[in-house]
């Protein structure tokens, strides 16, 4: 089972350790990163492996919202952007 | 592997376009529950809607966390009360009252199924149902009721159209003080579906299984932005087909949680509605979308085309994504709900026989109007029935949900709050429909062949 997170918002130092962090803290291994920054903007969309995974995955929403400030982050689980962009 | 723009496209849908899933509807069948002791029958009711539905409300918001997509309303539908009322008389707003109670238990926002199926006539229950609406729409919170008054196969009932403008005329009198909200929740349905999840006209056919979980998507916005990425030159294939791409990812993603819905509460997965169901927020509009293809505004000449276009297409692409579509599946037009259909009314570019017309290609029908509070129930009456004979000879589903404003004229403005929005009061044509009206008794089944 994966989840995608992904972080949108004004560039810092420290976002994707902040991240990944949190990320390891539950258990959730880090399978792929994609990120950018555009003028001072960062993107990133990171895929999780959460089988393994300690907590809810709102509960993991939550603790990257506490831990990575003045982001908005989403936490989704893969089946719906199968769903709805394959046949 | 999932592709960077994939995810970014869905985000975007729900973030910016308010794409969501608009209701978990689940039915319910009340037949086991009738009794000819209504006290007894009450009972059963309450225990059987909250023993399927206490974690209705629980489930949808874990599905809601898990996708990060916003599931709006998780509603209950019912068998229609008048079936129940058939078994044991006496007072039918004991039966509103306790449909109330368990919706408010449950925690869900509606509660449908206040309802009689009087197509071809009333049998035992359907005009004593039919004559409580007023109060029991006025006295409860929760309680959504319909009547289905026509059908292509059995004709118009139309003792039922006339006592249904009557009806309509007293729930708004007798919430008068509260924007005249109760008529805001009854709907005049013809070829009504058993399976609609959409309030205020869903009930549980009884045709339907014991138990079952509808769901309604939804997504103006994200078809208003789709067409808002294309170039203008774009010919009308080019049109439909992005309408009918972007309906098949809406429906896909119904059909994802209707099927975690499903198998969370153990209940089976009926069908997937795919309506595009406007809210008054900016963005969430059909109205936009047909000015998107190329109107100046909605009510203007060739509305009725762009929407019947606009309605094939989102069927098209809905039908690829679920096998099992059913209920209303189309473009919604509600007056007051839609922000593009607002200010067209208030602008005087869409008139109610502009919006009759464009009845005629999508669903539903004359659907959160509101008419002058002094307008004659005959002319209720007769919008009734001339929505019931377009759904009728189209073999389609067409319905009348207006809202005559107590004390309010032309011009003036409810407000209802929420998702029910709200609109300007519409001119109405005052010549009088009453000798037809007066005379009751039934329109014949149409013909079924010759079809010119």
């Amino acid at each position: 089972m994966k989840a995608v997170i992904t972080v949108i918002g004004k560039d810092m130092v420290g976002i994707l350790a902040k991240v990944s962090g949190t990320c390891a803290e539950k258990n959730a291994n880090v399978l792929e990163v994609n990120q950018s920054v555009l003028q001072e903007y960062f993107a990133m969309v990171m895929l999780i492996d959460i089988s393994a995974l300690t907590c809810s995955l709102e509960q993991l929403k939550t603790d990257l919202d506490k831990n990575v400030k003045d982001m908005t982050i989403h936490v989704m689980h893969e089946d719906i952007f199968n769903s709805m962009h394959r046949i | 592997m999932l592709n960077m723009n994939d995810i970014l496209e869905t985000i975007t849908m729900i973030q910016e376009e308010n794409l969501d899933i608009r209701t978990i509807t689940m039915g319910i069948s009340l037949l086991d529950c009738a009794d000819s002791d209504a006290e007894k029958a009450c009972e059963k009711i309450y225990k059987k809607i909250y023993s399927k539905a206490k974690d209705l409300v629980k489930t949808g918001d874990a599905i809601e966390k898990k996708y990060g997509i916003p599931i709006v309303n998780k509603r209950i539908s019912v068998t229609p009360v008048s079936m129940l009322l058939a078994a044991s008389g006496g007072d039918p707003l004991r039966y509103a009252k306790i449909l109330d109670r368990a919706a408010k238990d449950v925690g869900v926002n509606f509660i449908g199924g206040y309802s009689a199926l009087v197509h071809k006539g009333f049998s035992a229950g359907d005009l004593e149902l039919i004559r409580s609406i007023p109060r029991a729409l006025s006295e409860t919170e929760f309680v959504c009721s319909c009547v289905n008054v026509g059908s292509t196969r059995s004709g118009i009932n139309m003792d039922a159209v006339k006592l249904m403008g009557k009806v309509i005329k007293e729930t708004s009198l007798l919430t008068k003080d509260r924007q005249c909200i109760g008529a805001a929740k009854l709907v005049v349905f013809c070829n009504a579906p058993e399976d609609n999840p959409f309030m205020a006209g869903a009930f549980h056919g009884p045709g339907e299984p014991d138990c079952i979980i509808n769901i309604g998507v939804s997504g103006p916005g994200v078809v208003r932005a789709a067409l808002a990425k294309m170039d203008d030159n774009e010919d009308l294939n080019a049109v439909s087909d992005a309408i009918k791409k972007t309906a098949f990812k809406i429906t896909r993603m119904g059909q994802l949680v209707g099927a975690e819905a499903s198998a969370a509460l153990g209940v089976p997965f009926g069908i997937i509605d795919l309506s595009l169901a406007p809210t008054p927020a900016v963005g969430d509009s059909v109205a936009h979308i047909l000015e998107e293809i190329g109107l100046e505004k909605c009510g203007c000449w060739g509305t009725t085309a762009a929407l019947a276009m606009l309605n094939d297409a989102v069927k098209k692409g809905g039908v690829m994504a679920s096998g099992n579509v059913g209920g209303l599946s189309g473009a919604f037009i509600p007056v007051t709900e839609d922000a593009g259909m607002i200010s067209a009314a208030e602008s005087g570019a869409l008139c109610l026989e502009k919006l009759e017309a464009m009845t005629a290609v999508c669903s539903v029908g004359l659907d959160m109007v509101i008419i002058p509070g002094d307008t004659p129930e005959e002319v209720i009456s007769a919008m009734i029935a001339d929505e019931a004979a377009i759904g009728m000879i189209n073999s389609k589903t067409t319905a009348v949900r207006v809202i005559p404003a107590i004390g309010s004229n032309e011009g003036d403005e409810l407000d209802f709050g929420g998702l029910l929005g709200k609109g300007p009061v519409m001119k109405v044509n005052r010549y009088s429909p009453s000798k037809m009206i007066n005379r009751g008794g039934r329109i014949p089944a149409p013909m079924q062949s010759l079809k010119n």
